[in-house]
């Protein structure tokens, strides 16, 4: 269980990101967290990883409060939580496979990255991660040859192949069009179903968060504003959490029929 | 009450502005500036075009002197030209050897910790600041006369050229693979070698080949403060008035400086 407590960011220069929020996430959850962008959703997530500091406040995973942990232990809270992110942030140089092995670091000792020597083992769990994704194939291409759904799960088989509690995913279908939208956010859900990995994922798609989420959470100005069942969720709740009427660009439409669709990723014809 | 309205002309507008007469004129002064700095320079040189001219004869009469080169003498400086070419090629490697660690503690992206960085940059740009034959004529007492002072010179030389231009190349970097590496709980030098590596190898090695091209031209002329090559052999050649001696080692460099220049070239094209 993930428990925010009274978290607070400001930012140097007077940006108040997060205000006051607390919030409890149940294991096993699919929870979207909705928000215009500058709502404070991205900051929200990543001091669930601590990428971000929150000036006050506590956050608990498991019980444990990880707001004070440094070095080694730090390290190790971040290995038990994947991150995807809007820009894939993958090695673009870099295999598929050694891209997915990254995602080993946090549990292998030094001399062993630094000379590549994963155990046997690793390499099996990371093409297993591709096969989860369905890029198996594509193990020994080099990243940027793929297309940019393609590289998304590619980051999405990088934190499975952490093995990770919990998945943070922040805007992970900001950058592709729509049907590779529903193709990433469909692996993220049966991932979530398949292994019970607790999973928070960031949107601003009011579409994409009533049709894959069970929970929603919105932030408007660092504030929690709703929390509730998807079920729950129409479109003046969206509007009362942006602040003002929905629009077409809010919604990222689209919907796929099976993954092959996948193959129109990166051609440019959808992408924003 | 003056007032810009927005039917100012520019004139006006700038008039409003109300600024002093240099920063009106600023290429004016910029102009009168270097015409005195010129002017200075001229005089106290005693630069005199006349004795610029008559000079140039005497430039033929010594290129008439220095032909034929002395062929014989080719076979006898194969050692000293090899010695050049080890030297430079010794002096980049130890130099690049050294640059990494250094321009990884110089990277504000990279290394986190301000004394650290501070400390390399301080060590970078102090022996940059130091010129190929001062940095020669420094070891030669401390090393002896010779190639290895050569060497020695030639690797704090390439350790500052290839620190300058490598620094900016990792400061340049693409840092979504950096946090992704931070999300997974990567250990510093891990994620050196997964994120930062990969993405300045290409760069990397072409400054090192650059740096090489260099090399090769400093350590002919270093044998002059009696670090070893053949810049020695060119400097006893010439005072001993064997211009045809002289003329064939002048030769011989020039064709090896051009292969080598060549070779590097071709191997940087194919990795950038």
């Amino acid at each position: 269980m993930i428990r925010l407590e009274n978290v607070t960011k400001n930012f140097p220069g007077g940006v108040q990101a997060l205000k006051d929020v607390t919030v409890e996430i149940e294991d096993g959850d699919f929870v979207v967290i909705v928000g215009m962008s500058g709502a404070g959703k991205s900051t929200m997530l990543r001091c669930i990883n601590r990428l971000v500091e929150p000036t006050s406040g506590l956050i608990y995973i498991d019980g444990v409060d990880i707001t004070k942990v440094r070095g080694n232990d730090l390290r190790k809270v971040r290995a038990k939580i994947g991150m995807i992110f809007q820009t894939f942030n993958l090695v673009k140089r870099s295999s598929v496979l050694k891209n997915v092995l990254s995602g080993r670091l946090g549990r292998t000792p030094t001399w062993r990255a630094l000379l590549g020597l994963f155990p046997e083992s690793d390499i099996e769990l990371a093409i297993e991660c591709l096969d989860k994704v369905e890029i198996r194939d594509k193990a020994l291409v080099r990243a940027d040859q793929l297309s940019g759904g393609q590289q998304q799960r590619v980051s999405i088989a990088r934190a499975l192949c952490q093995e990770p509690d919990i998945i943070l995913a922040d805007e992970p279908v900001a950058s592709l069009d729509p049907p590779t939208s529903h193709v990433v956010m469909r692996d993220l859900k049966r991932i979530n179903r398949e292994l019970g990995i607790t999973t928070l994922v960031n949107l601003h798609f009011i579409d994409l968060a009533t049709e894959y989420a069970d929970r929603i959470i919105g932030l408007r100005e660092g504030e929690l504003v709703f929390d509730g069942p998807a079920s729950e969720v129409d479109e003046k709740t969206f509007a009362e959490i942006y602040g003002r009427p929905i629009r077409e660009d809010d919604l990222r439409g689209g919907v796929v029929e099976d993954s092959s669709t996948d193959e129109l990723a990166g051609s440019g014809a959808y992408s924003d | 009450m003056l007032t810009v309205t927005s039917r100012s002309t520019l004139a006006e507008m700038k008039a409003q502005q109300n600024k002093g007469l240099l920063a009106r004129h600023p290429w004016h002064f910029a102009l009168l500036v270097f015409a005195l700095v010129y002017g200075w320079s001229f005089m106290k040189l005693e630069v005199d075009p006349i004795m610029f001219l008559k000079g140039f004869p005497q430039m033929g009469g010594l290129l008439r002197r220095m032909w034929p080169p002395d062929w014989a003498y080719i076979p006898a400086m194969i050692g000293p030209l090899a010695e050049t070419a080890q030297m430079a090629l010794l002096g980049t490697t130890f130099g690049g050897i050294l640059a990494v660690p250094t321009v990884l503690m110089a990277a504000r992206n990279v290394n986190s910790n301000r004394g650290i960085y501070l400390a390399a940059r301080t060590v970078m740009n102090f022996i940059r600041t130091m010129p190929d034959i001062l940095l020669a004529a420094l070891f030669v007492p401390v090393l002896g006369v010779g190639p290895l002072a050569g060497a020695a010179a030639l690797t704090l030389f390439s350790f500052g050229i290839i620190c300058k231009l490598s620094s900016e190349s990792i400061e340049a970097i693409d840092p979504g693979p950096l946090e992704a590496m931070d999300a997974v709980g990567s250990g510093k030098l891990s994620q050196i070698a997964f994120a930062v590596v990969p993405q300045i190898l290409p760069q990397f090695t072409a400054h090192v080949l650059y740096v090489l091209e260099i090399n090769v031209r400093v350590a002919g002329i270093l044998g002059m403060v009696g670090a070893g090559g053949i810049g020695m052999w060119l400097n006893t050649s010439m005072a001993l008035f064997q211009y045809r001696k002289a003329a064939a080692i002048i030769l011989m460099f020039f064709v090896s400086v051009m292969l080598i220049d060549y070779a590097s070239r071709k191997l940087r094209e194919r990795l950038i």
